[in-house]
């Protein structure tokens, strides 16, 4: 049996701030993932930049968890699926308390507890070793088969991008979710329309994917990833399913590089090249449209 | 090109078996549906314990687990990724699932679910497969020749071939104690007994003499130590004296138990296993005898590497020199 939770495990209570905007998480968790890519002189930074606001929706409105006891039984669960994302779980594990700071020096070095591709082993908050692409959602309905048993009220999230669409596996997860009345899971799907060959609905198409995820049964809610009050209504909407018998997605449209302009415009690329003067621009061109 | 139509021999033909035939001999000793019956006792004493699979619970003896606990089994549908994946997760809830496939399945499909969701997080899933090497005459699509070689390359994955039924009984308690993934093979329905003739009892990790002999040494595991022991019989006709060391856990390999078996001198060594001889226990132990300086005479029964044939089991272990007179014919033109 889960503990019952109390008001200190809110996300809000993150040792961070209390009463902070969600536009200045998300503006934070940017902020962060920037720093970490500076360090590195690469990472996956657009896609961390597309999907800041659905991880400060995610853990500055929707979840539940205990920074200072990464593990403890009443958590809500985030699954990464897309390992490559972990520059922006990172800087979001920053935020929410995971993890200090300055550790974010260390991204990507040798013994750092922060590795390019996200693995469970390594990172405390990190439910999962991603980056075998299409195995997120299979794990996501063993974890929520598993918090049934318990009888647990966590819920399980677990994020995954357009590319994973393709894989068979994820298929095999969207039925056997369905099948198993999972409505303790939410899903969200990074739809940023680049994989590592081009534009997503160009390698593989998946549209219409709102009416194919409706067909298998599944709760759908399509919004622009990048406008957060309709992220945080996305998830208040999925996390009201519970107790209807069905597993719930986000399909959240973003854009990459979201909140640089200049990376906004840069041509989309899966791994979007970023010269070694220009980290300094980006911080630059964040920090003047910081928000309250 | 596809074969001829065979000519008339007159004799009749033996026919390819259902897949849920036994691979028990005329006569043999059996035991029904161990795996099933050993996961419902260990069950009713451990919460933690459920069972899953991807359509193979009647293939895999899950099926009586169903039908006993239904509230603890899990029916992923035809899914392995699926299967493992989710195996993965409840694992890291703190469950011991014991998820059923068949080892093609496991093996081949499935190899990188298993590789990432349950040995990189290094999960409590214990996967039980049945089919295991050439116990099935489907043809390749069913035959995991090369199941051993392909979950030995795993890092922290325990591998168990079991020799009957006596040995799934006290394996499943055992891999269950074990925290961490384990693969085990299965063999299902009416199940050869013949360790407890032998006062054998399963540990994890252990090689075990089973019977000793001055000529030849056999070290084996699976169904060929079934056949070794059965083959250590008849080569006493001939005066010839065999050895049976079993080796049920392949990986980690009973190091100090091969060493000190194959240091025996004037002995032949004969690896035996239902396996290519690419990657299983053959080359696991040749290897660690050449690391510790042991150089005893050395031979290898497995399977060829190719895509095996079609057809019944007897024919084909005759074929591929896994029969118990296949076994004694070739150990007679080594020793002789």
């Amino acid at each position: 049996m889960a503990e019952a939770p109390h008001d200190a495990d809110r996300a809000g209570h993150a040792p961070i701030g209390h009463n902070v905007s969600l536009a200045r998480r998300a503006w934070n968790i940017r902020r962060h993932a920037i720093r970490m890519g500076e360090v590195q002189g690469q990472g996956y930074i657009a896609q961390a930049l597309d999907i800041a606001d659905v991880l400060a929706a995610a853990y500055f409105h929707a979840m539940r968890y205990r920074p200072d006891d990464p593990e403890w039984e009443g958590r809500d669960r985030f699954l990464l699926s897309n390992g490559h994302y972990a520059i922006a779980l990172y800087a979001a594990l920053i935020e929410a308390g995971f993890i200090p700071e300055d550790e974010l020096e260390t991204y990507g070095s040798d013994e750092s507890r922060l590795p390019m591709s996200g693995m469970a082993a390594y990172t405390p908050g990190m439910e999962m070793s991603g980056g075998s692409l299409g195995i997120g959602l299979s794990i996501a309905v063993g974890r929520a088969l598993g918090l049934k048993r318990k009888a647990s009220d966590a819920t399980v999230y677990m994020l995954f991008s357009d590319g994973e669409l393709d894989e068979g596996s994820v298929w095999e997860a969207i039925l056997g979710a369905a099948h198993h009345q999972l409505d303790n899971l939410i899903a969200v799907v990074d739809i940023n329309n680049q994989q590592a060959d081009g534009p997503s609905t160009k390698v593989m198409g998946f549209e219409p994917l709102v009416d194919k995820l409706h067909a298998f049964g599944w709760f759908v809610t399509r919004v622009d990833g990048n406008d957060l009050d309709a992220v945080r209504d996305a998830f208040d909407a999925c996390k009201a399913q519970r107790g209807q018998g069905r597993p719930a997605m986000i399909v959240a449209d973003t854009l990459m590089g979201k909140g640089v302009p200049f990376l906004e415009a840069r041509e989309k690329n899966h791994f979007i090249r970023v010269e070694a003067h220009e980290w300094a621009l980006a911080l630059q061109a964040l920090d003047e449209r910081r928000p309250a | 090109m596809k074969p001829a139509v065979p000519p008339s021999t007159g004799k009749p033909r033996l026919t390819t078996s259902a897949m849920i035939a036994s691979i028990a001999g005329e006569g043999q000793r059996t035991k029904p549906a161990p795996f099933g019956h050993a996961l419902v006792e260990l069950a009713k004493s451990d919460e933690r314990v459920l069972g899953m699979t991807a359509d193979l619970g009647k293939y895999t003896d899950l099926h009586i687990f169903a039908q006993a606990l239904p509230e603890r089994h899990y029916q992923m549908g035809m899914a392995e990724q699926l299967l493992f994946g989710a195996a993965s997760g409840l694992a890291a809830e703190g469950f011991t699932p014991f998820a059923t496939t068949y080892a093609v399945f496991a093996s081949r499909r499935a190899y990188d679910f298993i590789h990432q969701t349950i040995a990189e997080e290094d999960r409590n899933v214990k996967i039980v497969c049945a089919l295991p090497g050439l116990t099935s005459g489907y043809g390749p699509s069913h035959q995991a020749a090369e199941d051993l070689a392909l979950f030995r390359a795993m890092p922290n994955i325990t591998v168990i071939d079991p020799c009957d039924a006596h040995e799934i009984e006290q394996a499943v308690p055992a891999i269950a104690a074990h925290q961490g993934p384990v693969y085990m093979r299965l063999l299902r329905g009416q199940v050869p007994l013949v360790l407890d003739e032998y006062g054998y009892s399963f540990e994890l990790g252990r090689a075990k003499l089973l019977r000793d002999g001055a000529e030849v040494l056999f070290v084996s595991s699976g169904i060929l130590t079934m056949r070794a022991l059965e083959a250590a019989k008849l080569l006493e006709n001939d005066r010839i004296g065999a050895a049976v060391l079993h080796v049920p856990t392949i990986k980690p390999l009973d190091a100090a138990a091969i060493v000190d078996a194959c240091s025996r001198p004037g002995r032949l060594v004969i690896v035996a296993e239902n396996h290519t001889v690419i990657g299983g226990l053959g080359e696991a132990v040749a290897g660690l005898l050449m690391r510790e300086s042991v150089h005893p005479a050395f031979r290898m029964i497995g399977l060829p590497d190719e895509f095996l044939a079609a057809g019944a089991l007897p024919t084909l272990h005759d074929r591929y020199g896994i029969s118990t007179e296949a076994i004694c014919a070739r150990v007679k033109e080594w020793v002789g």
